[in-house]
């Protein structure tokens, strides 16, 4: 039941990608779909009952969740912000450029 | 946030923000150097570290200005900490060679949970912490300077 | 001792790439000199694994000594090393070309930063043997390509690289989108540990879920049909270097390889994923070969025909027969020689007379010879005249579609064959033939570097059909073709030689 929330979060994002004109928006729109696909990977990774998976001195554990889920999307939470950065400083360069921040009048490459 | 840099003659904010800044500030970044130390016995390593440290620099700009901020690290600095970072991870990773294989735990390991154990997981993350700090202040300042730029050249 | 070599491969484009951004902007010439060391040692490296391949068949090398699968293993067969050498050699003449064409952008520095990490996430994904690492090396490619295409800052290259940045990244959500449902079903990342659990619990429904987002997000990578309308943009966009890196490489080591290591040996090739992917390639051709025809600008000219060609491919691979992957990989080994040639030829004569439109050009040949002549191999090569490369590999696209009884594929590729040949023609007539214009009486030939890169480039245009003869190239095509015409064995060979 949880996962068709992230499904849903995945849909508003690709929403905003598709139809929002204000490239901020469009931004904001990736940073959702990002988020919807890193939330459905740690949940991949959730066992009944189970707790976190660190281990502390003295401590015997029963069980764990899954922890390589939790180290993969960490890697994947860099990468979406490298991308953010990035997609950023672009958008600031075309307001400098076209100075306009609406997508549909950005147009200059057709055919 | 920088609005004000060019309408008085005062740089950053106001007192109160300033008095805070220069209490917690050093706090801040005490707290993200031992997060990264402690990486290999509780969450966080080198990304949330270093996340932290660069927050606290950033931080201090917010509060005092940029050039302020700039004189503490400079962007050129930055970017030969991010630089060095980088290598001291594939220096790291190429030692391991000796070991036998590429990436080999090849320190000794020592008794699990102490702070020093756990081979060369420490010194790896002291490398990222180095490389995504100050990348991230590097592209902080990136995008500020452009903002910069861009105000004054409407008027 | 061979087998340390292989993160050599990421590693030292990864190491130049940090060492030129610290020295490169107080050394003078550093970079230059920095980068091409670099991109040579690396095409020495592949070549020298060549013998090696051939004698062991396959390399595993456990990262950090953790057994697969826990740990991430980079695999080395004989596709991989088709696709590496195709790589670095293509990278390593494109570097030599950099050195003179990228005189006119200022800091040089940040240029070979940028070109020396895509090159290691392209040699990452090549040789890795994880999916998740295949995907981190994917994104390190994709960001790095995305900065590249802004390099030049100016409108047209700002939009056109913050569109390709959109799409590629909503791409990369599919894929990890697809890994995260892979994960969940196999529990497992590596590549081979995923194909013996799919053949041992059987694969069911949610195979055919995971085999439409990876075709979705590679697809996108690679610039399928429905999935192309960012290249046209982003490639006339970037600078030449960039454009001839993108359109010959990145395409094909990021979308088609992906594409073809997951379909052919992890997931086992069906017969539905098989007419998917010749059905798209056929669009492609189609697509990328009319709306080529109309076009002024030389540089989005040459992207839609990239479109065309890999269309072609597709349509070799998804074939799943014997001649029909040879064909591909062969097809596909030959389009990165003469797309990175005709982008090189274009980047040169936007140089020489600092235009890109087609119809203010005229008898350039006259003066600048190097750069007409090779442009005239590289298009006879891309349009299947005999004897040159090019016609091979069509040849053997068309004759592989008749065998496995696809006639009408078989016709369509030849008649854009000639749709192909009949927009070269009208490049070459207006561009290169006829009398030269007022305008551009006093352009001159390009410098010597320019220069050694676009004749290497021809000579292998030239000479690539030698390649289908066994003796020559046997550890280098058909070895990479049974890879892939294995299929699924591809996990008992890794699990084999992994002692």
């Amino acid at each position: 039941m949880i996962y068709l929330m992230c499904l849903f979060l995945f849909c508003i994002g690709v929403y905003c990608i598709l139809v929002k004109r204000n490239i901020i928006k469009i931004i904001v729109g990736i940073g959702i779909v990002e988020y919807a696909i890193n939330l459905f990977f740690i949940l991949v990774g959730y066992r009944l009952r189970g707790r976190a998976p660190i281990l502390a001195q003295d401590q015997v554990i029963q069980n764990m969740v899954d922890p390589l889920p939790q180290a993969l999307v960490l890697t994947a939470i860099v990468i979406g912000l490298a991308v953010t950065a990035l997609i950023v400083a672009i958008a600031i360069r075309l307001y400098e450029r076209y100075g306009t921040f609406d997508v549909t009048k950005i147009r200059r490459l057709r055919g | 946030m920088s609005g004000k840099l060019s309408d008085s003659n005062k740089p950053g904010m106001t007192l109160i923000v300033k008095t805070i800044t220069r209490l917690t500030v050093g706090l801040i970044f005490l707290y993200g150097i031992y997060i990264v130390m402690h990486g290999h016995l509780s969450p966080g390593g080198g990304f949330a570290g270093g996340v932290i440290i660069a927050l606290s620099f950033i931080h201090f700009m917010l509060a005092f200005g940029k050039d302020l901020a700039l004189k503490k690290l400079s962007s050129g600095a930055a970017s030969l900490f991010e630089n060095f970072g980088a290598l001291m991870f594939l220096t790291i990773a190429f030692l391991g060679l000796t070991g036998g294989y590429f990436f080999f735990n090849f320190i000794s390991k020592g008794r699990p949970f102490n702070l020093f154990s756990a081979g060369i997981i420490p010194l790896c993350n002291v490398a990222i912490c180095l490389k995504v700090g100050a990348g991230l202040f590097a592209v902080f300042v990136a995008l500020i300077l452009t903002e910069i730029t861009t105000k004054r050249s409407d008027r | 001792m061979n087998y340390e070599l292989i993160p050599l491969f990421v590693a030292i484009p990864l190491g130049s790439a940090f060492l030129v951004s610290l020295l490169g902007k107080r050394l003078k010439g550093f970079s230059d000199a920095f980068s091409n060391l670099a991109t040579f040692s690396l095409f020495s490296l592949s070549l020298l694994s060549v013998p090696v391949i051939g004698r062991l068949r396959i390399l595993v090398y456990k990262v950090g000594g953790w057994i697969a699968p826990i740990g991430i293993c980079m695999v080395l067969d004989s596709l991989t090393i088709f696709m590496l050498i195709t790589v670095n050699l293509i990278a390593f003449l494109i570097t030599i070309y950099s050195i003179s064409y990228m005189e006119r952008y200022t800091a040089k520095w940040k240029f070979y930063t940028l070109f020396l990490l895509m090159l290691a996430g392209m040699n990452g994904v090549i040789v890795t043997g994880d999916m998740f690492n295949l995907f981190v090396f994917l994104e390190i490619a994709s960001i790095s390509s995305y900065s590249l295409v802004a390099f030049g800052v100016e409108h047209e290259e700002l939009e056109a690289s913050f569109k390709y940045m959109v799409m590629g990244s909503l791409a990369s959500s599919f894929i990890l989108l697809g890994i995260a449902i892979l994960y969940s079903h196999t529990s497992s990342l590596n590549m081979a540990d995923i194909s013996r659990i799919l053949v041992e619990r059987g694969s069911g429904e949610i195979l055919f879920f995971v085999s439409a987002l990876f075709i979705m997000g590679f697809g996108l990578k690679a610039a399928l049909v429905p999935f192309h309308a960012w290249l046209p943009d982003a490639h006339p966009s970037a600078p030449a270097p960039i454009s001839a890196m993108l359109s010959g490489l990145l395409i094909k080591a990021l979308g088609v390889y992906a594409l073809a290591r997951i379909f052919f040996n992890v997931f086992g090739m069906s017969a539905i994923s098989s007419s998917i992917l010749m059905v798209l390639g056929i669009a492609s051709m189609v697509l990328g070969g009319l709306l080529a025809l109309g076009q002024d600008d030389i540089k989005r000219l040459y992207a839609y025909s990239s479109i065309s060609q890999i269309g072609y491919v597709f349509l070799g691979i998804g074939m799943g027969t014997n001649l029909g992957i040879l064909a591909g990989l062969f097809h596909l080994f030959n389009h990165a020689t003469f797309k990175s040639l005709l982008f090189l030829n274009s980047g040169s004569v936007e140089y020489a007379t600092g235009t890109r439109d087609l119809r203010k050009m005229g008898g350039l040949s006259s003066r600048m010879p190097v750069t007409g002549y090779s442009s005239l191999v590289g298009s006879m090569s891309i349009s299947g005249i005999p004897p040159l490369a090019g016609f091979w590999s069509k040849l053997l696209i068309i004759l592989s579609a008749i065998e496995a009884k696809h006639f009408i594929f078989a016709s369509i590729a030849v008649l854009i064959s000639i749709l192909t040949l009949a927009y070269y023609l009208r490049v070459q007539r207006l561009a290169f033939f006829g009398e030269l214009k007022e305008s551009m009486r006093g352009i001159r030939e390009v410098p010597l570097p320019m220069r050694v890169s676009m004749i290497s480039l021809s000579i292998i245009c030239l000479f690539g059909g030698l390649l289908l003869i066994p003796a020559i190239g046997k550890n280098f095509l058909n070895l990479a073709t049974e890879v892939l015409v294995n299929g699924n064995k591809y996990a008992q060979v890794v699990f084999g030689s992994m002692k």
